[in-house]
């Protein structure tokens, strides 16, 4: 194994690279901002036959998932790119794709979901994935990125896994913005990915194959239930499959990345690129002497319970910081299964629920440390457990708990 | 073209079995077109949600003897363009021999193809996959239950197009999609019955032998919601065809070519319409203007086919 030096390179970028030297059968995607220059990269691939992949460019992301999902039932490695609205209109074929058992790979670059319109980052499209049966991987950097969809063959394609793997990255923050990197050479990444060939493909069965069946009753329920064995049974290959690349390339893997959890009282836990601002203030926290501890669910479908609930086994007090609502709910997508993590395990621990980062919106230090604070009140009991906050909403500030008013 | 007796003796793609209502137009309709495929040529098919779908596909019976995949409702020509870039991107990947002979084919029904699947299969066009696209038109969503398409005609009763004091069923002429296909200018597209199998089963011959994207749309009668017996199927498609209703024609390459109506079989449109209780209270004295507009309908389409003809004779390509 040979890294190439270090070099700047956005995520996208990044992500290209990765699906390039995975050269899968078959793209199908669409432009839609931020994940767009990962399609364009990629259509300079094809261009240049750096790759053997058919591009089909698609006139909607239903249409792109929707030829994924012909394409992987044909027995292809197949792999797309998408965000936003281009995520919520392909929502019926994610659930079909997840349902069907197709290995396909797809990044998205999380992004806010209109109304009001807007293009910047946040969770909002991925979490409306969160039910479908897709595995989740959540890159808090460019590097990661490119690791997260390198992995996301093999998790996908594994014979005990055959489910689809969405890598995403946050928009502009980790889509767009330049970072070091580097990558493995194309020989590393072909044999650590391996040959895709699939005995039941469309094209490959040696008997015809009948896919997208219709299921009544109990046949449809019993589909179900594999389908959520399946995905409950695919962390440890993830594990297995992210530690294997983690020591090809010399990069940590961990399901959760838990930063000074041993001792730490109070812990924040936060999805994707928001974690290395916590951890920019924690370090000083940490410097003063204060037990502070940063949680980053690396996978976040199948959700790491028990990895969660490890992390988090000192904690005095919890912040959970979400980065997308669940309207109409107590809690935000991440704090309720943080919560149900903390739960199935007998633990529990004051805590509060953040909404922060909403259409790009920045994550100051000064939010940062006001969630921090917080943490020493929640800690002492000045702090009531169980709210929920806009983080820097001035309305929100008044009214501390929302749900409970 | 092989002979009646010749396509009898070719292997079924289709195994008889499966729960379609007796008569249906749709199984005829895959029976001939897949009549039309060269034997050493292996099919994958595809088939947008609905009767066709749901009535050959129950877990764990399945009633096709080629791989089959179905996905969506709206997505039959994206799926089928997935599973013919699949082809291409493994052959050429060298996981499948460089050799080897396959067809995509997607079937829908009106519904899926006129109304909720026109972007994806205006797609599919547009992108020139290699893939025969065939509709079985039988003018309304038959499978959740007769409700209007904007393929069915007007003047016909569907559960949403209700015959009532104020409304005497669909207002809106159907549309034309035969010629909005042809419009994405690709090398085959015609227009059939499943109640004429020389014609289709040469069309469809046609089509298969195109390399690149062909489109069939042909009229496949629905006994329970044209309210027809289930043993009128094809002599309903006879009268369709001699009254000028549903002319049949094909473009190939950009020239437009009308099969004629002899005088001889040349029908009144009410012989069309009358045995089908789909169309009864148009026969009222007081819907008689309804009948007339239909007529007028049908002669300018025919006018306009005519037109088509005549100014395309001299094409020698594809439209570019």
């Amino acid at each position: 194994m040979t890294a190439t030096k270090p070099f700047s390179a956005t995520g996208n970028q990044m992500i290209a690279e990765a699906m390039r030297q995975a050269d899968p059968d078959v793209m199908a995607a669409y432009p839609i901002t931020p994940q767009t220059t990962i399609v364009e990269n990629y259509a300079k691939f094809v261009a240049n036959g750096a790759v053997t992949t058919e591009f089909v460019t698609v006139e909607s992301e239903h249409s792109a998932m929707s030829a994924c999902v012909g394409a992987s039932a044909a027995g292809a490695r197949v792999a797309t790119a998408t965000a936003s609205q281009g995520l919520a209109l392909m929502w019926e074929e994610l659930f079909i794709a997840a349902g069907m058992r197709l290995p396909i790979v797809m990044a998205n670059a999380n992004r806010a979901l209109s109304a009001p319109i807007n293009i910047h980052g946040d969770h909002s499209d991925v979490m409306g994935a969160r039910d479908t049966g897709w595995i989740l991987l959540f890159a808090e950097t460019a590097q990661e990125a490119y690791d997260n969809t390198v992995i996301s063959f093999p998790i996908a394609e594994d014979p005990d896994v055959q489910l689809p793997v969405m890598t995403t990255l946050d928009g502009f923050i980790t889509s767009h913005a330049m970072e070091r990197c580097v990558m493995e050479d194309d020989e590393t990444v072909r044999s650590f990915v391996g040959d895709y060939a699939p005995a039941n493909g469309l094209l490959t069965s040696p008997t015809p194959l009948g896919a997208g069946m219709f299921a009544n009753g109990d046949s449809y329920m019993k589909s179900r239930y594999m389908l959520r064995h399946a995905i409950q049974d695919s962390l440890p290959v993830i594990e297995r499959v992210g530690k294997a690349w983690a020591d090809t390339c010399g990069r940590p893997f961990d399901v959760v990345d838990a930063w000074e959890c041993d001792d730490a009282e109070l812990i924040v836990v936060v999805l994707g690129s928001a974690a290395g601002n916590v951890r920019h203030i924690a370090r000083e926290l940490r410097a003063a002497g204060k037990k502070v501890g940063v949680v980053r669910p690396r996978v976040y479908r199948p959700f790491p319970v028990k990895q969660i609930a490890e992390a988090c086994k000192g904690a005095k007090a919890i912040a959970i910081m979400d980065r997308a609502d669940s309207l109409g709910g107590q809690y935000g997508p991440l704090a309720v299964d943080v919560l149900g993590a903390l739960a199935s395990a007998g633990q529990s621990a004051p805590f509060h629920n953040y909404i922060y980062g909403l259409g790009g919106n920045d994550l100051t230090n000064d939010l940062v440390h006001k969630v921090f604070d917080d943490l020493e009140k929640l800690a002492d009991g000045s702090l009531g457990t169980g709210g929920t906050s806009y983080l820097g909403m001035q309305e929100a500030e008044g009214a501390q708990n929302i749900w409970l008013g | 073209m092989a002979g009646l007796k010749e396509l009898s003796r070719k292997p079924e793609k289709l195994a008889p079995g499966h729960r379609l209502c007796g008569g249906c137009g749709a199984s005829m309709a895959v029976r001939q077109v897949m009549m039309g495929l060269p034997d050493d040529v292996e099919p994958v098919v595809g088939c947008a949600t609905g009767c066709l779908e749901v009535s050959t596909t129950i877990y764990p019976y399945d009633s096709w003897n080629v791989p089959f995949v179905h996905n969506a409702f709206e997505n039959a020509a994206a799926t089928v363009s997935g599973v013919e870039a699949a082809f291409k991107g493994m052959q050429r990947a060298g996981k499948i021999p460089a050799d080897k002979k396959m067809k995509f084919v997607a079937f829908g029904g009106d519904g899926g193809t006129y109304d909720i699947g026109l972007q994806s299969l205006s797609g599919a066009m547009e992108r020139g996959h290699d893939m025969v696209y065939v509709c079985y038109d039988n003018g309304a969503y038959m499978n959740t239950g007769i409700q209007r398409s904007s393929a069915t005609p007007k003047g016909a009763w569907a559960t949403t197009a209700e015959v009532g004091k104020d409304q005497q069923g669909k207002q809106q002429v159907r549309k034309d999609l035969t010629s909005i296909i042809a419009a994405h200018g690709v090398p085959y597209v015609a227009q059939s019955t499943v109640g004429h199998w020389k014609d289709l089963v040469s069309k469809a011959e046609k089509a298969f032998a195109v390399d690149g994207p062909a489109f069939l749309n042909v009229l496949s009668p629905c006994p329970r919601g044209w309210r027809i017996g289930s043993d009128e199927t094809a002599q309903i498609c006879r009268w369709a065809v001699d009254t000028k209703f549903w002319p049949l024609f094909e473009v190939e390459n950009g020239v437009w070519k009308l099969t004629p109506v002899r005088e001889k079989n040349l029908k009144p449109l009410e012989d069309y319409l009358r045995p089908q209780g789909r169309f009864k209270h148009l026969f009222k004295p007081e819907n008689a203007h309804i009948i007339e507009e239909m007529k007028a309908d049908v002669d300018a389409y025919w006018a306009y086919l005519e037109g088509r003809v005549e100014s395309s004779k001299d094409a020698t390509s594809p439209i570019e």
